[in-house]
């Protein structure tokens, strides 16, 4: 009995991975699209937002309509609609992108816990798929192929969103955009068109994490139930250096932090219950602290671009 | 003689007459915006059911009209305005910390820490109850200073990742006696919380014609006009503004980043540790009873943040912005005896940040895009 003894449950509990399987998918839907925004040299905070808004429309869609379809594509719709007002502010009107990201994540929250109350919306969590034989796989087996259908997109989403970005020319103009926008601007592409697209991309990301939230982990909107873990997938896209495998590392990385908060207390261990809540974000931390200047970010990251300054 | 002065008045009344231009278009792009704000929130009360005219009443009720409720609403201004005007150092030197919570939080908590340990003769344990506070913010903001300069971290997400770690932190130090802890005995029926502070360690309380207020307003007022002296006057903040508008030259003529870059992230987070010791010792109004408990912070680095922003990170509008947020605050606890939810204020507040943000943004396209027409136009 110890400390080892501890570790040993939780990497050998099928109800770790399981969970921690969840909070990676999360993770993951929402930094997929931070990535390409980042990519395109936007650091795009409102991603916190447009997974809150996407939670709430998704969960409204599913209030009315009973329909799991119904409640993905309201929650696509919900990050959109905040992509929409972040693309528009920060890369046509030129305002400070993390102002306008900051705002945003506050006014999402504002609105969602005001028309929460007026609502109220019921949700539950959506019927489970097996996968036959692959779910049959030992600790990894349930958690990747034996969970609620929604869970499966993230199989189409990643490695399209990674074709799309590093074979496509619209990817290449992405990149440029990110890279070099005086160049890209002189070879003819529309930086800020590109960089609002990408944005777009985020929200229509976000707002399926938003709705995965719903119909897949917790089941029922609650007040700021996103909770900071937007920023956290912000943390994997830098954290993975700007590369789809690396943001996959690091989602696995700190869903792994964020599902051994649940599993030790599942598996009857006690630990400090704020060092517990706390984790997650001191693992993003030192993760970063360890990794972030090893990596090279897009060089024209966080750069407004326009047409005859500099 | 007269050939010569005629087309310079000319000139002259064409520069005043475009200016004039210029101002009342500033004044609508303002005014439509400010004015769509109001519209969507009223729209969205009355939506839900609510009746917009009696929220705005119970706003102007809670804030102002009521007795002794603008003393209250000076009162929430104070830290507002002290949160702020860190934002404003920090960003003048062109970083986004958006920490200000946290570090607030960590400024209460070293606050109340050595509030209590450190006796003194009276006006002194306020002095240093104040400048602990200040120390707590800073160190907090350190933390972001060191991953920025010394690990390439960006500050963005150091300072916000750390928001949450700060609240646990200081719910973590409620859980022990020799931290924050009260003795059982005063803790009543309460399990985390701290001693109250004694009299001779609270701001003083000036009261007009019934309104109450600490002498925290007075402070703030002041730290706003030295900000705004020293950032648009002294070398230092010449240097911070170098900093902020380009890093390379800065760095070229002897302004090292590290050096003023994490001064300004200190010094921003010891203004948000200041405010949080004045709540803590100025009590009472807003924010409890001179103590500390979990989430005491209550969203006064979150609004102090956008009280910045709003005010272009100028120091001395930072004073009317922390005004209005704090008489939206104050006015928000009336609001739910109309029957609509009280959260309206913050979507209110969302939304008039957000319209804030788009007429200097406007005015910035078309200035770019009348230049290129002007450049355009003498080829």
């Amino acid at each position: 009995m110890g400390f080892f003894d501890a570790f040993f449950d939780i990497f050998t509990s099928d109800s770790t991975y399981l969970a921690g399987a969840l909070f990676a998918a999360f993770l993951l839907f929402a930094a997929t699209g931070e990535w390409v925004a980042e990519r395109a040299g936007t650091i795009n905070i409102s991603v916190e937002g447009m997974l809150l808004s996407g939670a709430f429309t998704s969960a409204v869609g599913y209030h009315l309509t009973q329909s799991a379809v119904v409640a993905l594509l309201a929650g696509i719709c919900g990050g959109l609609i905040v992509a929409l007002v972040q693309a528009e502010m920060s890369h046509r009107l030129s305002a400070d992108q993390f102002v306008v990201g900051l705002t945003l994540n506050i006014l999402v929250l504002g609105l969602t816990g005001f028309l929460d109350r007026e609502i109220a919306p019921k949700t539950k969590i959506v019927s489970t798929w097996e996968i036959p034989l692959l779910s049959d796989l030992p600790l990894i087996g349930q958690a990747l192929f034996g969970q609620p259908w929604p869970f499966y997109l993230l199989y189409i989403l990643v490695p399209a969103t990674a074709w799309m970005v590093y074979r496509t020319r619209f990817g290449l103009e992405v990149r440029a955009a990110g890279e070099n926008p005086q160049s890209a601007d002189v070879s003819g592409i529309d930086v800020n068109k590109r960089r609002r697209q990408a944005i777009y991309y985020a929200g229509f990301t976000s707002g399926l994490g938003g709705a995965f939230l719903i119909l897949v982990q917790i089941g029922q909107f609650e007040d700021s139930i996103v909770g900071g873990r937007g920023f956290i997938a912000i943390a994997a896209v830098i954290f993975g250096g700007w590369t789809i495998r690396g943001t996959i590392a690091g989602c696995i990385l700190f869903a792994g932090a964020l599902s051994f908060r649940l599993s030790i207390q599942g598996l009857g261990y006690q630990l400090n219950s704020e060092l517990l809540q706390s984790l997650p974000f001191l693992v993003t931390i030192i993760g970063m602290a360890f990794f972030a200047h090893r990596v090279r970010p897009p060089a024209a990251l966080a750069q407004p671009f326009v047409r005859g300054l500099k | 003689m007269t050939t010569v002065a005629k087309p310079a008045t000319d000139e002259k009344r064409a520069s005043r007459a475009r200016q004039s231009a210029r101002l009342a278009e500033w004044l609508v792009l303002y005014l439509l915006s400010i004015l769509g704000a109001i519209l969507i929130s009223a729209l969205l009360v009355t939506a839900t059911g609510g009746d917009w005219q009696s929220v705005v009443g119970a706003l102007f009720d809670g804030s102002v009209r009521n007795p002794g409720r603008w003393g209250a609403t000076l009162g929430a201004a104070a830290p507002l305005l002290l949160v702020a005007l860190g934002t404003v150092i920090s960003a003048r030197a062109g970083l986004v910390n958006i920490g200000q919570e946290g570090q607030l939080a960590i400024g209460a908590a070293f606050a109340t820490y050595f509030g209590f340990l450190i006796g003194g003769p009276g006006s002194v344990n306020i002095v240093v109850l104040l400048a602990f506070g200040a120390v707590g913010g800073a160190l907090w903001a350190g933390v972001a200073a060191l991953l920025r300069f010394w690990r390439g971290v960006p500050e963005v997400l150091s300072t916000l990742l750390l928001v949450a770690v700060a609240g646990q932190a200081v719910a973590y130090g409620l859980r022990w006696q020799g931290l924050l802890l009260a003795p059982a005995a005063d803790r009543g029926n309460r399990n985390q919380v701290s001693e109250q502070l004694g009299t001779d360690r609270r701001l003083p309380v000036q009261t007009i014609f019934g309104n109450s207020y600490p002498i925290s307003v007075y402070l703030s007022v002041l730290a706003a006009v030295i900000v705004a002296f020293l950032l648009a006057r002294s070398i230092w903040g010449f240097r911070l503004k170098m900093l902020g508008r380009n890093p390379r030259a800065a760095q070229h003529s002897g302004v090292s980043q590290n050096r003023y870059g994490s001064a300004a992230l200190m010094l921003g987070g010891a203004f948000a540790g200041l405010a949080g010791a004045a709540m803590l010792a100025g009590g009472g109004f807003a924010f409890g009873n001179f103590q500390l408990v979990p989430g005491f912070s209550a969203n006064i680095g979150w609004t102090g943040l956008l009280v910045a922003l709003v005010a272009r990170e100028r120091a001395l509008i930072c004073i009317p912005v922390a005004l209005v947020f704090a008489a939206l605050r104050t006015g928000s606890g009336f609001v739910s005896s109309t029957g609509v939810e009280g959260r309206i204020t913050d979507v209110i507040q969302g939304l008039l940040v957000l319209a804030l943000l788009v007429p200097p943004a406007v005015m910035f396209v078309r200035d770019r895009r009348r230049a290129r027409a002007a450049t355009t136009a003498r080829t």
